[in-house]
């Protein structure tokens, strides 16, 4: 599977996620791909932030909503709870401070969908285990001195994280290195070892839109009229 | 209120005469009757959808493209507007106006006091961007356009179309907002003071009455230009474009002549800029941006207007080497609408052209300018 495949590949089940006229959020949306198909086939309002600046221009120049931006330092901008999915696709392990980051998807978003490359996989295992060497592999290209990659992580620890700040998995996809699909929470052994790209649909443990309820009406969080 | 809309054969320009009108601008004062020159350049379609108004800057007027017969050169955005460019004049029907305060034909310092034979001089009254903008609507409005597919301009261009976001949100679509400001810096303020003081401490300026002996306050109003090209440029600009090169070969005078080509490239512009501006009409445009100032009520203004503005669309643009107006206060407009989430579109471009960038050749811009009015007009057209 080369990088733009596993990317549409990475896209179409992002869309799957998605139920329609939402409002989405992409960080790291590049020239807008994403946000195009999710306009086409979800109807959705789309907003981006890009950190390269030719990437954002592009995306601009397609007349999509983009912010040439840093997510790290820019995320604090957008209000709470004023996108329903706010999408981090491949990026996680590149942010500075992945938990904050994190956190921030979810305070912007009522949920977040996060994929990445799964560091538990076992080609990277075995190729540090034999080689001794930091592993180099479809997924993550990159050599130790060069890669934007600098926090990797496995689906474990991405679940132990989550666990830890009270988040919600409400569903969760594997890819194998083939491209097949399962269901992560379902298949339970051997699922870090096989999984070679991870994405998980999130969102807060235990949130719950606030109900105010007057004689006629019932309202309910940013004063969004429920009845 | 009655409007005749006539062509000025001298100033190859039309004029819209704007009859038995009191526009109230800000400060209070009133304006009996005006009239807007303008331009325009390509056709309004049939469904009236395509209108761009674009914006001129502090010392720009209604040429925008083609020849301008004042100065015998190109329009000052030729190489943005017209057939092919990236504001298509094929496409849209763009119109230029010489803002309110100006000096190429609308009513402003230069110009005669309503039905009189006494030209306004200093005691035409002070101007804002809000009032410029109100006479561009005016203007939009006689020429039977409903709604504005666009308004576009860099520098003073871009406060007024922030300005048209906040007043007339309902008769546009989105804007293209570049090298621009939320409000007129201190140190900005600071520099148009010192542009002042120089024209008004020029012995010919006499308290503004200069035009009665025919005569022109050269000197202030070229030093005035001199002091704003400064800002307009970078310093790596300047090193790139003249470093300390010297203008006759490899002698230097000794005195006070113009031994560098910075220097002499200075005096051109403001020798230049004498011959096709007027003196008074800079002290009131200088003001009027002195007075631009949206960084308390902004945010409010967004938010809680009345009129539905949910559809509009913001192309914010900066330019790194910009100090007149930083990144960081284009950022502050994106913020703001971000936190209210807008449909706001904000890129930095990497130049060392300073502030001036927008004028000139950026392929980027061009890129950004043309993809998004083409992309969000066909949006509009399905």
């Amino acid at each position: 599977m080369n990088k733009i495949n596993s990317i549409r590949k990475d896209w179409s089940l992002i869309e799957t996620l998605i139920t329609q006229d939402r409002k989405i959020l992409d960080i790291g949306c590049g020239d807008g791909g994403l946000m195009e198909q999710l306009e086409n086939n979800r109807n959705a309002i789309t907003h981006g932030i890009e950190l390269n600046r030719s990437l954002a221009a592009n995306a601009i120049a397609r007349g999509f909503n983009v912010v040439h931006g840093n997510a790290e330092l820019d995320l604090s901008q957008y209000s709470n709870n004023s996108f329903d999915y706010v999408i981090l696709s491949q990026t996680l392990q590149a942010m500075m401070k992945p938990k904050d980051i994190l956190s921030e998807l979810l305070r912007i978003g009522s949920k977040a969908i996060v994929s990445f490359p799964n560091f538990g996989h076992w080609k990277i295992r075995l190729q540090l285990l034999i080689s001794g060497k930091m592993p180099v592999t479809e997924s993550l290209p990159y050599t130790w001195y060069d890669t934007p990659n600098i926090h990797f992580f496995t689906i474990k620890d991405f679940l132990n994280l989550c666990n830890e700040m009270n988040i919600v998995i409400e569903k969760s996809i594997g890819l194998t290195s083939k491209g097949k699909q399962f269901d992560i929470s379902e298949s339970v052994t051997g699922v870090n070892f096989f999984t070679h790209e991870a994405i998980f649909l999130l969102s807060y443990k235990n949130f719950e839109p606030i109900k105010i309820k007057s004689s006629k009406k019932v309202f309910a969080k940013n004063s969004v009229i429920a009845n | 209120m009655n409007t005749k809309i006539t062509t000025d054969l001298k100033l190859q320009s039309e004029i819209a005469y704007f009859n038995n009108v009191d526009l109230k601008l800000e400060s209070g004062d009133i304006i009996h009757n005006f009239k807007i020159a303008f331009k325009t350049f390509g056709k309004l379609n049939s469904s009236k959808t395509n209108a761009i108004l674009v914006c001129h800057a502090l010392t720009g007027d209604q040429y925008v493209t083609d020849n301008n017969p004042i100065t015998g050169r190109e329009g000052w955005w030729s190489r943005m507007v017209g057939p092919n460019k990236p504001i298509d004049t094929d496409k849209f029907f763009v119109i230029c106006s010489n803002v309110l305060g100006g000096c190429a034909g609308s009513t402003g310092p230069k110009e005669l006091q309503n039905e009189s034979d006494v030209t306004y001089g200093v005691n035409f009254p002070s101007i804002t961007i809000k009032d410029m903008v109100k006479a561009q609507s005016l203007l939009i409005e006689s020429l039977k356009i409903d709604k504005l597919f666009s308004v576009i301009g860099g520098s003073m261009g871009a406060m007024q179309a922030l300005q048209w976001s906040i007043d007339f949100p309902d008769k546009i679509l989105n804007i293209i907002h570049i090298a621009g400001a939320l409000k007129h810096s201190a140190q900005n303020i600071a520099f148009h003071e010192v542009g002042r003081q120089a024209i008004m401490s020029d012995p010919i300026w006499k308290n503004g009455n200069y035009f009665e002996n025919n005569e022109v306050p050269e000197r202030g109003l070229s030093v005035a230009r001199m002091i704003a090209h400064i800002t307009y440029l970078s310093e790596d600009a300047m090193h790139r474009k003249f470093g300390r090169k010297l203008q006759s070969r490899d002698i230097i005078s000794f005195g006070f002549d113009a031994d560098f080509q910075v220097e002499s490239y200075l005096r051109y512009q403001g020798k230049s800029f004498v011959e096709r501006f007027d003196a008074n009409s800079y002290l009131y445009l200088t003001r009027a941006m002195d007075y631009f100032d949206h960084d308390e009520t902004f945010r409010k203004n967004v938010e809680f207007s009345h009129n539905p503005n949910n559809h509009l669309k913001y192309l914010i643009v900066s330019f790194t080497s910009d100090w007149l107006f930083p990144t960081i206060e284009s950022k502050m407009i994106v913020n703001q609408l971000n936190s209210l989430s807008r449909k706001v579109s904000f890129l930095e471009i990497d130049t060392d052209k300073g502030h001036d960038s927008f004028l000139l050749e950026e392929p980027q811009l061009d890129n950004v300018i043309k993809g998004f009015l083409t992309n969000n007009f066909s949006k509009i057209d399905e």
